[in-house]
């Protein structure tokens, strides 16, 4: 038995697609050796941040068992997830994972009433045996995200806003008592002023209720708001993991740099930034077919060898930056610079 | 329910067209049931008399008030054309339901068989079953016959509405609630797909009423009991154009224009005010 | 000199179902002005009335949305066009495209997905003149999207095959071939990676700058206003809340709920608490009386709850509609 137990375990997953028809497709790395664990000992909230076609929905998608890698393992509490295929393993699987999704207006059916997906919960997971004690269950999670039982019931979707159905949407999650809930983008849909409230949610969750919580999001103000580390996405690659204020406050990989810079910032001192002149260029399946480091095309600090071989992963300080600027080659850096603006794909 | 029908009878010209129409029709199928005169029995009253206000439709030259038989008539085309589409659209909810969710081997198998239903010439099928079943063949059996051959365009269509309700999130969130496949198609993806159903089965029933008064008028069909293609045949049988008679063609007829418009208009119509942003558009302004 | 101006606008949507009517209070009078050579941005969260303020200015008006109050009023040359009361007709001709343009959240609704991309700025000009010359006019729009970055592949694509930040700057190509002087883009980037958003409001503040026309900019997002619009408008359940130039609502909010507003962003670089506005914006449809955030106002007094805050002059270019500033108590 090993001491550090782990939740979920990826180690060196690779999802590859093939778009196209029947007679030219291309591969598309979505997942390109990926790495990272999540301990049981201490509750978390980890973050997985990108932009879209950085291949977080993929890893999502390994992680709840709904794809399996190309090459490498996901494993969750030991057990590989691909050697899953029984309905009653599933079942225990769901009962210690569950998800929240990105839309709210489409995470329960509009003909149903909400709180019929709470009971559904409680009774299928064997926290209540009949409908009153599905119904204590359902108003103690209700609570718990500051709703109540009374406020939502018979209620139909459409009858409540977005805010207010994440927030039921997380309830029903914590129902089985999980160990993990994954949140896909699960406040991109919800107003920029009302996100604070679900987000302040999963703090609670992970201090109250000690759930790991695995945030997957664009929105860098919130993962550095809530997260305890942060892996950072690039087609497929991560480029930079580590403990959120370190890496967001001193960012070391150029993409992320980039990424920091880029977000629209009310304070008048970081506008000056933003308004640095970027100019658009090619599209992003380009950019996954590149060879070496994705970021080449429009690195301010790019090297020869940056184009020929993927980067490997370093360790520096407390984190693992996928970049050779923190190699040996890093002094080749300004010899070969050939870019005097940032080049984004868009 | 009523409000319902209120807000549609107010905005709706065509639902008020349809309701005048199948009220009428549903009123003729009541009086078949008071008819004074036996539909079986012929020479009852005086022959080849024109539409007059002792005999609405007139009389035939069989001797039969055209009006009152008109009544069983439509009652057992109806009656035909409900035991089709139930039976229709039974076997299109099975095997939509079952290729959409499952697909698979299934899906595959399924419509396998349903594409092969689609590309059967009916019409030859019919008149072929006609002959060889004219013993037997009443209008119950026809309905059978035709609800058996009416399910393949409306389970492709549930089909495609299942596979795409199969990709919507809030299946998912079924799935993590702990429901099972089954549990699932029903209580989740069938009630999207009842609204179809419903506007289908009055698109079936039009389809199956048209086939029997087709198989009637060939004389394929029950002959001895009442029904719209079937007038439609004994009067061609007794040459009623030539002679004259022109009412005897024109009575079934009529009927037949108005049921038939009278269920498409209500079809239309309903289809409008299930989908909410069509309804609005009515309604609203 | 106003470019557009809007005065008590009341937009309301009636339906009625089941014999129950309703009536959404979605705009429900609003008065402001464009001028020529800024960038107007109106900030407010979802089922503000935002959305429904621009259908009524772009002369999107269908039921169940009427116009119940109130005038827009669009200044073409030297006379005045009455927004409301236009036809189609003249709507097509003369203003949509060549006056005015729009830019909406996915392109999609402005580009066929089923034709080049190139076919659809052919279809747009010819609405106004026959194309004579083909290659010409295809070297100018060649030479129109290159000045916004695109390559000259993307007019023989078709939508599908270009990224989502690609879209919108097609899009935005469409906006300004025939350099309309008033551009209203709804959420233009709301769907958008955060780098590519950057690109894209940089195109749009640089195609501002060099023709000076009015950018009309609609978005929840403040911190996109911060760093793109010159004054701001905040919306609120169908009314003006605040409007000021952007400097003073960042550095100086005077009203409580832009206030919150700004207070409730997160920031990188910020983990202390924070806490978003306690409620939800109010049902329209049954709005609640006198200032409609006295609800969710930790400030509200008794008269924010009897009567309807004015909104008034406080300083240059500076309105608010609040009875505590109107005391000076703020």
């Amino acid at each position: 038995m090993s001491a550090d137990r782990k939740l979920f375990d990826l180690q060196h997953a690779v999802v590859v697609f093939h778009i196209g028809g029947m007679l030219e497709s291309t591969r598309l790395i979505a997942v390109n050796d990926v790495s990272f664990s999540l301990s049981s000992e201490k509750p978390e909230i980890f973050t997985l941040a990108g932009e879209s076609g950085s291949g977080k929905t993929t890893v999502s998608r390994l992680l709840l068992g709904d794809l399996a890698p190309t090459s490498g393992k996901v494993y969750f509490e030991g057990r590989d997830l691909v050697e899953m295929h029984k309905p009653a393993e599933f079942k225990a699987f769901m009962k210690k994972v569950q998800p929240v999704f990105q839309n709210p207006f489409e995470t329960f059916s509009p003909l149903r009433r909400v709180e019929s997906y709470l009971f559904d919960t409680a009774l299928n997971f064997g926290m209540a045996r009949n409908r009153l004690e599905a119904a204590e269950v359902a108003d103690s999670a209700l609570q718990m995200v500051g709703l109540s039982l009374a406020e939502v019931s018979k209620r139909y979707p459409h009858e409540l806003s977005g805010g207010q159905i994440q927030r039921v949407s997380v309830a029903r999650a914590l129902i089985p008592q999980p160990e993990v809930i994954l949140a896909d983008e699960p406040v991109s849909m919800v107003d920029a002023s009302l996100r604070m409230e679900i987000v302040n949610l999963f703090r609670k969750l992970r201090d109250e209720q000690k759930v790991t919580v695995i945030y997957i999001t664009h929105d860098l103000a919130t993962a550095y708001y809530i997260s305890d580390r942060i892996a950072i996405m690039l087609r497929g690659f991560i480029v930079e993991s580590g403990p959120v204020e370190d890496v967001l406050d001193r960012p070391f990989h150029p993409y992320t740099k980039l990424l920091k810079e880029s977000v629209p910032e009310p304070a008048p001192k970081e506008r000056e930034s933003w308004a640095k002149h970027i100019s658009l260029g090619t599209t992003e399946v380009k950019e996954y077919g590149r060879v070496g480091c994705k970021f080449a095309g429009r690195c301010p600090q790019v090297m020869d060898i940056c184009r020929q071989v993927d980067p490997p992963d370093v360790q520096v300080e407390q984190r693992i930056v996928k970049c050779y600027l923190y190699t040996e080659h890093a002094g080749q850096a300004s010899k070969e610079n050939k870019h005097d603006s940032h080049q984004i794909s868009a | 329910m009523f409000r319902v029908l209120r807000d549609l009878l107010k905005y709706d010209g065509r639902f008020r067209i349809a309701f005048i129409f199948l009220v009428a029709v549903v009123l003729m199928i009541f009086l078949s049931f008071v008819s004074p005169y036996d539909p079986n029995k012929s020479f009852v009253v005086a022959m080849d008399t024109p539409p007059s206000l002792e005999h609405l439709f007139g009389t035939d030259s069989r001797g039969q008030d055209i009006f009152w038989w008109m009544t069983f008539a439509v009652r057992n085309s109806l009656l035909m054309g409900v035991i089709a589409a139930v039976i229709s659209r039974v076997i299109a909810i099975l095997v939509g339901l079952a290729a959409g969710y499952q697909g698979g081997w299934i899906d595959r198998v399924l419509m396998s068989i349903n594409d092969s239903f689609v590309v059967l010439p009916l019409l030859p099928i019919l008149i072929l079953l006609g002959f060889l079943l004219r013993d037997i063949m009443n209008l119950y059996l026809l309905g059978v016959i035709l609800g058996f051959f009416g399910w393949p365009y409306d389970a492709r269509l549930i089909r495609s509405q299942v596979l795409s309700l199969k990709e919507r999130s809030f299946t998912r969130t079924a799935v993590y609630s702990g429901a099972n496949s089954f549990w699932i198609t029903i209580n989740e993806h069938l009630p999207f797909v009842l609204p179809i159903v419903f506007a289908t089965t009055i698109n079936n029933m039009l389809w199956s009423i048209g086939n029997e008064v087709t198989l009637s008028v060939l004389g394929l069909s029950d002959l001895t009991n009442p029904s719209i293609g079937t007038a439609l045949y004994w009067a061609n049988q007794h040459g009623a154009l030539v002679a004259g008679v022109w009412w005897w063609i024109g009575a079934p007829t009529l009927v037949a224009i108005v049921l038939f418009l009278g269920l498409y208009l209500l079809f239309a119509s309903l289809n409008e005010y299930i989908d909410p942003r069509t309804r609005l558009r009515l309604i609203g302004g | 000199m106003a470019l557009l101006n809007v005065k008590d606008l009341r937009a309301y949507y009636r339906t009625e179902i089941y014999g129950i009517s309703r009536t959404v209070h979605a705009v429900d009078g609003v008065s402001f002005e464009l001028y020529p050579n800024e960038i107007y941005g109106v900030a407010g969260e979802s089922s503000c009335g935002k959305t429904t303020l621009i259908k009524v200015i772009s002369g999107n008006l269908k039921p169940p949305l009427k116009v119940q109050s109130g005038s827009v009023n669009y200044k073409l040359g030297s006379y005045d066009v009455d927004m409301l009361q236009i036809s189609q007709d003249e709507m097509r001709n003369n203003i949509r495209w060549k006056e005015i343009s729009y830019v909406m959240q996915g392109s999609m609704s402005v580009l066929n997905p089923v034709r080049k991309v190139i076919k659809t700025f052919e279809d747009i000009v010819e609405t106004h003149q026959e194309i004579e010359d083909r290659k010409a006019f295809l070297g100018r729009m060649e030479a129109h999207i290159s000045r916004l970055g695109l390559p000259a592949e993307v007019l023989n694509a078709y939508p599908h095959q270009l990224s989502g930040g690609m879209r919108q700057r097609v899009a935005i190509a469409l906006a300004t071939i025939f350099h309309p002087r008033l551009i209203i883009a709804d959420e233009p980037t709301t769907a958008l990676d955060v780098v590519v958003q950057r690109g894209v409001l940089q195109l749009l503040k640089n195609i501002q700058a060099e023709t000076k026309n009015t950018v009309l900019l609609v978005t929840h997002d403040m911190a996109v206003h911060a760093n793109v619009a010159d004054r701001v408008m905040i919306m609120y359940a169908g009314r003006i809340m605040e409007e000021a130039p952007t400097e003073t609502i960042f550095r100086a909010p005077s009203h409580p709920y832009t206030q919150h507003l700004i207070n409730s962003l997160p920031m990188i670089g910020v983990r202390m608490n924070k806490t978003s506005l306690p409620g939800t914006p109010p049902n329209l449809a049954n709005p609640p009386s006198g200032c409609r955030f006295h609800p969710r106002c930790p400030l509200a007094i008794e008269k924010c709850r009897v009567e309807v805050p004015e909104l008034l002059v406080v300083e240059n270019q500076h309105r608010v509609a609040c009875h505590l500033v109107k005391e000076g108590t703020r």
